[in-house]
């Protein structure tokens, strides 16, 4: 072939590729949108604006609070200390920080002209009123199994807010991933709509893969940001990589599958067991919304949590730390963690009960990221204060009193004694750390 | 030189004590790998005893805030012993909540209950600790001439109430909520004097401290702050009152 001829076929084929993708995800997305919406479960529309107030269904608006918490909605659209799901919440992703929607009533910056209609198309199809495409930051993924009923609890109950008037900074995100079209194009490839009833089925599913959307933190996602396999619950990363969600199928690293129901159950509406305590970002889904499951749907989690496919972590040889590094270790650990967590790493209790955790086969302590370690380590942590454990014990932050090597040589040998073997940990791992 | 080496290196390795000198390259590597897995922490002293109360649970604070409160690179972590309980638990919801921005602090407290944080503070409060004594802080005749003014009479032509109206005769605060600002390193109070002017440290709503700091002019901050840092600690807080203050202030009411 000539040159201008190669030429011309590397420019045209690429770009008729490119055109005939774009193409295709708009008539998707308009196919999608043509389809017809499951109807509304709800026996009157709730009042637009300047409108008399409609009564409202006391069972339904019960039923909305109680997956609004269940579902963490606060957990992105309720700024700490602010108006309850005005949003205004930063999101840090790998493609830029986007900022969460003021779901409060307001009919100008708010949901109040919305219809039950418009709030199901954003749910389940991650569509906006106006029929922009919404960001997967909204993890619509997971909520677009949601029942129709369950939707138009939500929407009753965010419907009886004060609204809050008030306009949510734009999200700040590049050219490429800023242009709806891409989002398109990444809808083509990523995006499901999944049917409610079907998911509904099975309750524990339901609340894990849907209400929950644990797969959001808690399941990898490729170089665009999509889930892979997300009921598998392999482990990712939280946010812009400050922590590490475990994975959830491996035994080795959050997996519950040899804990006993009660346990699973204790851990998931107090935060704390004797087999582990939720710290870091788990510690605030506790607090804010996993303590107020109903002791059916706690069970009905924990039964699915259990029951997930043992998928082992893929683990070669561990290298040992240097031996200057443990011995530095091993001194700051005599002189700062002996007096809580014990001469072998087994712990103290007080009165019986567990009250600083042993770091000897300490699944946290051993993950295949040291992420998590450190972070507990240099920046200190309290459980989550709740009513089946109300008055938790604390780590102190001690990058106040060790440096980052210290720091690193006391995670190393904590990671690689008692039987623990885990990764070494460099001072540029603890460097990293915000 | 290498040549040396390496022909005493082969002498080594191939002479009468060949054998006992890979051993012991052996065994020495096996120490240093070994070492890693054995009992990892040689301590002769008896565990520190824990006990089942509020002051083991705030282990956490401590190290940080000290008895004295404590400065360090970092910045400075203030005292927290016999601080008005009132005010302490503002002090803990203002950083839960993100009145106050600070990372460490609001991480730590994020989840923590209202009920935990009233049991966190009344502890510090309940706390008679000495106090360090106070160094010089450089104050000149005007400057005191400048404080003295301020704290004592404050300033009526722009509202600013005498500091010993809210904080006592003494500035060692009021019970429940109003803090004693003795001492506090001179530092620290400019630094937060300017956080309220800019916006960055809020309270409970309205804040009065923010309208006083604001009116304030930056010389007044630093001569306020110089007198307050060289004044001796240790009087007691002042009881409660019911008289009103002088300005609406949300920190200060229940």
């Amino acid at each position: 072939m000539s040159a201008r001829r190669w030429l011309a076929t590397m420019l045209v084929v690429p770009t008729a590729l490119a055109a005939a993708m774009v193409a295709t995800a708009w008539a998707r997305e308009a196919w999608l949108a043509s389809r017809p919406l499951a109807p509304s479960t709800l026996s009157s529309q709730p009042a637009q604006p300047a409108q008399p107030a409609q009564p409202v269904d006391a069972t339904v608006l019960a039923r909305g609070a109680y997956l609004a918490r269940i579902g963490n909605c606060a957990g992105c659209h309720t700024a700490r200390g602010g108006p309850a799901m005005a949003g205004g919440v930063p999101l840090a992703t790998p493609f830029g920080t986007l900022y969460s929607s003021n779901l409060t009533p307001d009919p100008d910056t708010g949901l109040g002209r919305w219809s039950a209609d418009d709030f199901w198309r954003a749910l389940h199809l991650g569509r906006s009123r106006d029929g922009r495409l919404l960001y997967p930051a909204f993890p619509y993924t997971s909520f677009t199994g949601m029942t129709r009923a369950d939707s138009d609890a939500l929407y009753v109950w965010l419907r009886q807010l004060p609204a809050r008037r008030g306009e949510v900074p734009a999200h700040s995100l590049g050219l490429l991933t800023g242009w709806q079209t891409s989002l398109a194009v990444w809808r083509l490839w990523n995006f499901v709509p999944m049917d409610g009833a079907s998911s509904a089925a099975d309750r524990g599913r339901y609340l894990v893969e849907v209400v929950g959307h644990c797969a959001e933190c808690h399941a990898p996602r490729n170089r665009v940001g999509a889930l892979r396999d997300a009921p598998g619950l392999g482990g990712g990363w939280v946010g812009i990589g400050e922590w590490w969600a475990p994975s959830l199928a491996d035994p080795a690293e959050g997996g519950v599958q040899s804990w006993s129901d009660a346990e699973v159950r204790e851990w998931l509406t107090s935060g704390w067991s004797s087999r582990g305590v939720a710290l870091g970002p788990m510690a605030d889904v506790v607090a804010d919304s996993l303590r107020h499951l109903a002791p059916s749907d706690a069970r009905a989690m924990a039964q699915h949590l259990r029951s997930l496919p043992v998928v082992a972590g893929k683990r070669g040889p561990v290298k040992p730390a240097p031996s200057p590094q443990i011995e530095l270790g091993r001194r700051v650990y005599a002189t700062h963690c002996i007096d809580c967590h014990g001469d072998r790493g087994q712990g103290r209790s007080v009165d019986g009960q567990p009250v600083y955790p042993a770091l000897a086969g300490n699944r946290a302590v051993t993950q295949a990221s040291a992420r998590n370690l450190l972070q507990v380590l240099a920046n200190g942590a309290y459980a989550a204060a709740t009513p089946g454990h109300p008055r938790p014990y604390g780590m102190p932050p001690m990058r106040q009193v060790l440096s980052a090597a210290e720091m690193a040589a006391v995670a190393s040998m904590v990671r690689q004694s008692w039987g623990n073997e885990a990764s070494a940990v460099t001072e540029q791992d603890v460097l990293r750390l915000r | 030189m290498r040549r040396t080496m390496r022909r005493m290196m082969r002498r080594m390795m191939r002479g009468p004590f060949a054998s006992a000198i890979r051993r012991a390259i052996v065994l020495g590597m096996a120490a240093a790998l070994g070492a890693a897995s054995a009992h990892a922490a040689d301590v002769d002293r008896p565990l520190r005893p824990l006990v089942n109360d509020i002051a083991e649970r705030v282990q956490a604070c401590t190290l940080c805030h000290g008895a004295q409160g404590r400065a360090t690179p970092e910045g400075y972590f203030p005292r927290l012993a016999g601080k008005p309980a009132g005010y302490l638990v503002h002090q803990l919801q203002n950083f839960r909540d993100g009145r106050r921005p600070h990372a460490l602090m609001s991480g730590l407290l994020r989840n923590m209950s209202d009920d935990y944080l009233v049991e966190i503070a009344g502890y510090f409060a309940a706390l008679d600790l000495p106090y360090p004594a106070t160094a010089d802080a450089g104050l000149s005749s005007q400057d005191r001439r400048m404080a003295e003014q301020l704290v004592r009479q404050g300033d009526a032509a722009r509202r600013l109430p005498a500091c010993v109206a809210c904080h006592g005769a003494a500035m060692t605060g009021r019970q429940p909520a109003v803090p004693g600002l003795l001492g506090l390193p001179r530092d620290y109070l400019v630094g937060q004097l300017g956080a309220w002017r800019s916006g960055q440290r809020r309270a409970h709503a309205p804040d009065c401290m923010a309208d006083i700091a604001k009116a304030l002019t930056p010389a007044e901050v630093g001569a306020v702050a110089r007198w307050l840092a060289a004044q001796p600690p240790g009087a007691p807080v002042e009881p409660a009152s019911t008289e009103p203050l002088p300005i609406t202030c949300g920190g200060v009411s229940p």
